[in-house]
C-alpha cells in the first residue's frame, strides 16, 4: 500500500521550476507543471551521479513533458521517468514517484 | 642495435641530425653504411627521397597530397625553402593588410611539416643543382641528395626596366615581405608628412588593381597607370574595361590608360621615388610606386642545370610534368607546360597531383588549365572565364551593360546559341560560380535570362551535371560535393569542406557548393533549416529581431506568437535563447517571474555547475585588478565555507565546491564587502584580460588597466548568443593576449588598435584589425556597436571567432556596419547599450534583497537545514576535491574522506 509523506505547502512550489525533497532518506525530484499537476522523479542523475534532476530545465517534446539534466543534457519524460535522449550513452530511466496535492499540501507516495 | 647514419659520419660538422642534410663527399646516399647493416630494413625499401626546391603554394600542395596518398610511407619528402617562413597563402596576400598577421595566412594543416616523413628547410635557396651527383646545393652551403627533384620555384615579380627602378619607395607585391615593406613605408611616410600619401601602381592587370586597393586601404592615394588600352586586358574585354574603370574610380582610384612610364625621378629633398614621368608628356607627383607589371618564371636553376626553357622562360616539361631529364619534374608558375607558364595557382595544385600520381605509378596528366579569375578586390565584382574574348570562330556574344551602375556582363556562346564558351562579369558577379561550372555545355533557356539583375525576368535553375568542376583551386566536381551529403552524411558546410576540400582555397565556388549541398540535403529528406529546436522554426537571429520589433517581454507571449503549432512549453534549447534575447530587448532579474524557468541551472543560481552537482563562485575582478583587503575577503569566504580556490584564464579567483544551500551566505559576505557577480556561469561579458599597461610598465603606452577596467564595468552583465571575453594590451608586445579574445584592444602611441573575432579553446583563431588608432571614446563606441550586432545576429551558441568568419563580406562587411553605418542601424545599436547600462544591476545583490528570490536556493523543500549528504571530497595538495567513484567504493579503506564542505558561516 502506498504510503503518503506529507512534503511541503503547493505554494512552496514555482511552476516549471523543480525542488529537492528528502522522502525516507531518499532525494525526490518534484515539479510544478505550468497546468497544475505535480509530477516526482528521482533527483538522483543516473549518468553523472549527482543529485541534480531538480535543477533541470522543464519543457516539451511532442505531448510528453520533460526535464533535461543540467549536467550533460539528458532527456527524460517527466511522466514516465522514460529516458528520451541519452545525450550519447546507454539511456538510463529514473525512478517516478507518485504525488497527490491534499487541501493545499503536496504528498509524494512509496 | 640501429645507428643513424649521421653519428656513423665521422666529420659531425653539422648538428642536424637529418640523413639528407650531412655535407657529402662525393658519394651518393645510396651506399649509407647504416642502410646495409641495418638487418631488419633490408627487407624494406629504403624511402625515395623527394627534393622540392621552392616553398610556395604549390610545393605545399605536392607535400600535403604526396603525404595523403603515399599509404606506404615509401617517400622521404624535403622541402627547400628560400623564404623564411612555411608555405602561405600567397593569394591571399593582400588580406595581410588588414589582418597583419602572418599566421593567418597559413596554408593547410600546420601538422604536415611535424610528418616524421617531411621536413621543411627554410631561409635557405638552392643555388645549384648537380644532376650527375643527384644533389642539390643551397646558399648556406648544404648538400642535399635527392632521388626525385621537384621544381616548384614559382615566379618572380617582373621589375620593368624603367629607369629609376630601383629607388627607394618602389615596389613589388609578390611575398610577405614585399607587402610589410610596403606597409611600413606607406604608414612612414604618411607619419612624415601632413598630406596624403601619394600611391602610383603601374600595371592595370588583377594583380595591379589589387595593389590600388591595398594602397587605399592603408589611406594612400592611388593611380593606377595602364599601358594598354584598358583594364584587366588580359581577361576582359574592352567594353567590360570601361564599366571596370568606372567602378575603380568610385572606389577614388585613378586610372590613366594607354600611357607608358618612361621614368621614376627621385625627389630632391629625400632621394626616394618623387615623380613619374610619362611617354605623353604628362606626369604624376608620388610617394610610393608599387610595379605590378607581371611575373617572370624562376627558371635559373633549370637554365644552369641544361634544361629546355620555353620562348617566353619557364621549364619546359611534358603532360606528366617531366623535364627531359629522368627524375626531374617541374610543377606551378615555373613549369612551361602546353606551350606557357601559367600564374594561377589552380593549374599548379593540379601539375602538383601529377606527379604525385606519377612518383606512385600512375599515369596521370595535366588536364589542362582553367584560367577563370576572379578579381578580389572588395567593391569590385570581376569575374572571367573561358573564351571572354569571343575569339572562337563563329560564337557569338550576348551583352548586357548598365553604364550608369558600372555593370557589363558578357557571355559567348557557340554557333548554336546555347553552348557557354565564356564570360566576361563586371560590377555583377554574382552568376559566376552558378555559370563558370556550365562551360561546354548547353544553357537551359534564354542566355540573356542569366545576365538580368536579381529579381529580373530570373534565370532559369542551373542543374549541374555531376561533372562540372565547381572548385577548380581543388579540382572538385559537382558530383563530388553531392556525394559528400549522400554517401559520406556531411550535413553543413564545414563538413563538406573537409571532406571535399572544395571551397578550402580562394573561396569563391562558396556559394555554389553551399548551394549544391542544400538540394542535396533537400533531396534526400533532411530538412535543412536555421530552425532553433522544435519549437521555433526562426534561427536565433530571426527570433531576437521578431521578439524586439513585437515589443516581446515573456517566454509565454513569445512562444505563443512566434512558437510553432506543437510549440507546447519549450525546452533546453528555446528557452535559455529566448531568456537571452529578452534581457537585451526587456531587461530584467534572471529570477524575476517566468524568466525563472527559462535559465540553464547556472544562471537560475548565478553559479557554475562542477562535476559533483555543488557550484563555483567567482565574484568580478574588473580588470583583474584587486586591492590586499579584497583578496583578504576571499581568501577568509573561502576559508569559512572551506572552498577550494584556483586562479582562473581570466585574472579572478574561483571558488569551489559551494553547495546551492550555501550559495546566499557566500555572496552575503561578498556583496557587503563591495564585490558584485562575475557572471562567469553566464552567456555574457566573462572577464576583460590586460596587462599592467603604462601604469608601471617600461614600456607600456596606454593605461591598459584603466581601459580594463571600464569596458568591464560598461558590458558586465550583457547577455549574448556565448561567451565574451576582451582583452587589453598596453603596448604591441601584447602581454594580455588581447588578440585571442572576442574583442582585444591594443594600445598604439596614438591610441588604440582592436581586433574581434578571436578565440582560444578548441578551435584557436586570432582576432583580425577592425579599426586602428582611435580615441577611446571611438574605441567605446565601435565596440559598443559590434557587440550589440553580435547579440542580434549571431546563431546560438556561435562566438564571435564563427560569427565573423561567416558574415557574408567577413570583417569589411562588419566595419562598413559598424564604422560607417552601411545599414543605418547605429542609432539603434546605440540605443540599445543605453538600454543596457541604464537597467545594469548587481544580480547577487538583488537577489540577496528579495525572500522570493532566494527560495530557489533551498537544498530540500521540506529540511532546508539539511544538505546533500552524499557529497565526499578528498584532501589533495592542501585543498578538497570531489572524490572519485573508487574513492568513495573503497572509503575507509583509501584516502581519507572529508564530508561535504559543512563548515558553517560565522556570524
Ligand atoms: C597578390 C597576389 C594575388 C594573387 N591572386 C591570385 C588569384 O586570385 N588566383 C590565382 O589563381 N592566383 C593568384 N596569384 C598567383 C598565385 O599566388 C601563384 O600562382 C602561386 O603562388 C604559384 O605557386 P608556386 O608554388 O608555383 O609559386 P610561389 O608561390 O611563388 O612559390 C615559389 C617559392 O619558391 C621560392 N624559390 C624560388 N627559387 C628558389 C630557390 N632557388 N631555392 C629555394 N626556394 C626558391 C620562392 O621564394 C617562393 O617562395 C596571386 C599572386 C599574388 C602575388
Amino acid at each position: 500500500m502506498t504510503r503518503w509523506t506529507p512534503v511541503c505547502e503547493l505554494a512552496a512550489l514555482d511552476p516549471e521550476r523543480g525542488v529537492a525533497a528528502l522522502v525516507d532518506g531518499v532525494q525526490v525530484a518534484l515539479f510544478l507543471l505550468d497546468d497544475g499537476r505535480v509530477l516526482g522523479v528521482a533527483n538522483h542523475d543516473p549518468f553523472s551521479g549527482a543529485n541534480v534532476v531538480s535543477r533541470g530545465i522543464v519543457g516539451t517534446h511532442g505531448e510528453r513533458t520533460t526535464v533535461t539534466s543540467p549536467m550533460h543534457k539528458q532527456v527524460w519524460d517527466l511522466v514516465t521517468g522514460e529516458c528520451l535522449d541519452a545525450a550519447g550513452k546507454d539511456p538510463v530511466d529514473l525512478a517516478v514517484f507518485a504525488v497527490e496535492v491534499r487541501d493545499g499540501t503536496v504528498h509524494v507516495g512509496s | 642495435m640501429n645507428t643513424s647514419p649521421s653519428q656513423t659520419q665521422p666529420d659531425g660538422g653539422s648538428a642536424d641530425p637529418d640523413v639528407a642534410a650531412r655535407p657529402l663527399a662525393g658519394s651518393t646516399a645510396a651506399a649509407l653504411p647504416a642502410e646495409v647493416a641495418a638487418p631488419a630494413a633490408s627487407q624494406v625499401s629504403a624511402p625515395q627521397r623527394v627534393v622540392v626546391v621552392g616553398g610556395g603554394m604549390v610545393a605545399q600542395r605536392f607535400v600535403e597530397a604526396l603525404r595523403d596518398r603515399d599509404d606506404a610511407g615509401r617517400h622521404h619528402v624535403t622541402v627547400l625553402a628560400e623564404e623564411p617562413r612555411a608555405p602561405y597563402d600567397r593569394v591571399a596576400l593582400t588580406s595581410y593588410f588588414s589582418g597583419r598577421d602572418p599566421e593567418a595566412l597559413a596554408l593547410g594543416d600546420p601538422a604536415l611539416w611535424q610528418d616524421p616523413l617531411v621536413r621543411l628547410v627554410r631561409g635557405d635557396a638552392v643555388t645549384r643543382v648537380d644532376r650527375d651527383a643527384r644533389t642539390v646545393m643551397t646558399a648556406s652551403g648544404r648538400t642535399f641528395p635527392y632521388d626525385e627533384l621537384v621544381l616548384a620555384t614559382g615566379s618572380d615579380a617582373a621589375v620593368p626596366p624603367i629607369e629609376g627602378n630601383d629607388l627607394p619607395g618602389v615596389f613589388v607585391y609578390r611575398t610577405i615581405d614585399d607587402v610589410a615593406a610596403l606597409r611600413g613605408w606607406v604608414e612612414e611616410r604618411a607619419a612624415a608628412a601632413s598630406r596624403p600619401v601619394r600611391g602610383a601602381v603601374i600595371g592595370g592587370g588583377l594583380l595591379g588593381l589589387e595593389a590600388a586597393g591595398a594602397l587605399k586601404a592603408l589611406g594612400a592615394q592611388a593611380t593606377v597607370v595602364q599601358f594598354g588600352t584598358h583594364l584587366m586586358s588580359a581577361q576582359v574585354d574592352l567594353g567590360g574595361g570601361e564599366a571596370l574603370r568606372r567602378l575603380i574610380n568610385s572606389l577614388g582610384v585613378a586610372v590613366r590608360v594607354n600611357t607608358a612610364t618612361q621614368r621614376m625621378r627621385p625627389s630632391r629633398r629625400t632621394g626616394a621615388v618623387g615623380r613619374l614621368d610619362f611617354a605623353d608628356g604628362g606626369r604624376l607627383d608620388v610617394d610610393v610606386v608599387v610595379l605590378a607589371t607581371g611575373v617572370r618564371p624562376r627558371d635559373e636553376l633549370g637554365r644552369a642545370m641544361g634544361l629546355e626553357i620555353g620562348a617566353r622562360g619557364g621549364v619546359v616539361v611534358d603532360d606528366a610534368c617531366r623535364t627531359a631529364v629522368q627524375n626531374v619534374w617541374a610543377i606551378g608558375e615555373v613549369a612551361c607546360i602546353q606551350g606557357a607558364c601559367i600564374g594561377l595557382v589552380a593549374p599548379g595544385y593540379a601539375m602538383a597531383e601529377v606527379v604525385v600520381d606519377r612518383l606512385l605509378g600512375g599515369a596521370a596528366t595535366f588536364p589542362g588549365a582553367d584560367t577563370a579569375t576572379k578579381l578580389k578586390l572588395a567593391g569590385v565584382d570581376v569575374a572571367s572565364w573561358g573564351d571572354a574574348f569571343g575569339s572562337t570562330p563563329g560564337s557569338m556574344e550576348v551583352v548586357w551593360a548598365d553604364p550608369v551602375g558600372g555593370v557589363y556582363k558578357k557571355l559567348v556562346l557557340a554557333d548554336d546559341a546555347r553552348t557557354l564558351l565564356g564570360g566576361v562579369l563586371v560590377g555583377d558577379a554574382t552568376a559566376y560560380a552558378s555559370l563558370r561550372p556550365m562551360l561546354g555545355r548547353a544553357l537551359p533557356g534564354d542566355p540573356a535570362a542569366f545576365l538580368l539583375p536579381e529579381g529580373g525576368a530570373g534565370a532559369p535553375e542551373l542543374e549541374l551535371p555531376d561533372d562540372a568542376g565547381v572548385c577548380s583551386c581543388n579540382n572538385v566536381s559537382a558530383g563530388t560535393v553531392r556525394a559528400a551529403v549522400t554517401e559520406h552524411g556531411c550535413t553543413d558546410l564545414a563538413g563538406v569542406k573537409a571532406c571535399t576540400r572544395a571551397g578550402t582555397s580562394c573561396g569563391s565556388c562558396l556559394p555554389l557548393v553551399k548551394k549544391l549541398m542544400t538540394a542535396e540535403l533537400a533531396r534526400s529528406g533532411v530538412e535543412v533549416s536555421n530552425a532553433l529546436c522544435e519549437h521555433f522554426d526562426l534561427s536565433r537571429a530571426q527570433l531576437y529581431d521578431a521578439v524586439r520589433v513585437a515589443g516581446l517581454t515573456s517566454f509565454s507571449e513569445v512562444v505563443a506568437r512566434f512558437g510553432t503549432a506543437e510549440a507546447g512549453r519549450g525546452c533546453d534549447i528555446c528557452k535559455p535563447v529566448v531568456a537571452s534575447i529578452l534581457s537585451t530587448v526587456a531587461p530584467a532579474h534572471v529570477l524575476d517571474g517566468e524568466r525563472a524557468t527559462l535559465q540553464d541551472t547556472n544562471d537560475h543560481v548565478m553559479a557554475n555547475m562542477q562535476k559533483d552537482g555543488t557550484y563555483s563562485v567567482v565574484p568580478r575582478i574588473p580588470g583583474g585588478e584587486i586591492t590586499p583587503e579584497g583578496l583578504l575577503v576571499i581568501g577568509q569566504v573561502a576559508k569559512d565555507f572551506g572552498l577550494y580556490t584556483k586562479i582562473t584564464g581570466g585574472q579572478r579567483i574561483d571558488m569551489f565546491g559551494a553547495r546551492i544551500d550555501q550559495l546566499p551566505g557566500i555572496w552575503q559576505r561578498l556583496v557587503d564587502a563591495g564585490f558584485e557577480s562575475g557572471h562567469a556561469y553566464g552567456k555574457s561579458l566573462r572577464t576583460v584580460k590586460s596587462c599592467v599597461g603604462s601604469t608601471w610598465c617600461r614600456f607600456g603606452v596606454q593605461d591598459s588597466v584603466g581601459l580594463a577596467v571600464d569596458l568591464e564595468l560598461r558590458y558586465r552583465g550583457l547577455r549574448s548568443p556565448h561567451k565574451i571575453k576582451l582583452g587589453v594590451s598596453g603596448c604591441a608586445r601584447e602581454c594580455a593576449e588581447a588578440r585571442g579574445k572576442d574583442v582585444g584592444v591594443i594600445a598604439t602611441d596614438n591610441g588604440w588598435n582592436v581586433y574581434v573575432g578571436g578565440n582560444g579553446g578548441f578551435t584557436p583563431k586570432h582576432a583580425v584589425l577592425l579599426a586602428e588608432d582611435l580615441s577611446t571614446e571611438e574605441l567605446v563606441r565601435t565596440i559598443d556597436r559590434f557587440l550589440m550586432y553580435y547579440i542580434r545576429t549571431a546563431d546560438r551558441l556561435q562566438r564571435t571567432a564563427a560569427w565573423v568568419a561567416d558574415y557574408e563580406g567577413g570583417v569589411d562587411a562588419i566595419r562598413a556596419v559598424v564604422l560607417e553605418d552601411s545599414l543605418g542601424i547605429c542609432a539603434d545599436l546605440d540605443a540599445a547599450m543605453v538600454l543596457h547600462l541604464e537597467t545594469y544591476e548587481d544580480e547577487w545583490a538583488a537577489t540577496l534583497a528579495d525572500p522570493d528570490k532566494l527560495r530557489h536556493f533551498r537544498s530540500f523543500v521540506n529540511a532546508p537545514d539539511e544538505h546533500d549528504r552524499t557529497l565526499a571530497y578528498v584532501a589533495e595538495r592542501g585543498q578538497a576535491r570531489p572524490a572519485t567513484a573508487a574513492e568513495r567504493a573503497g572509503a575507509g579503506a583509501g584516502p581519507v574522506l572529508v564530508a561535504g564542505t559543512t563548515l558553517e558561516v560565522r556570524s
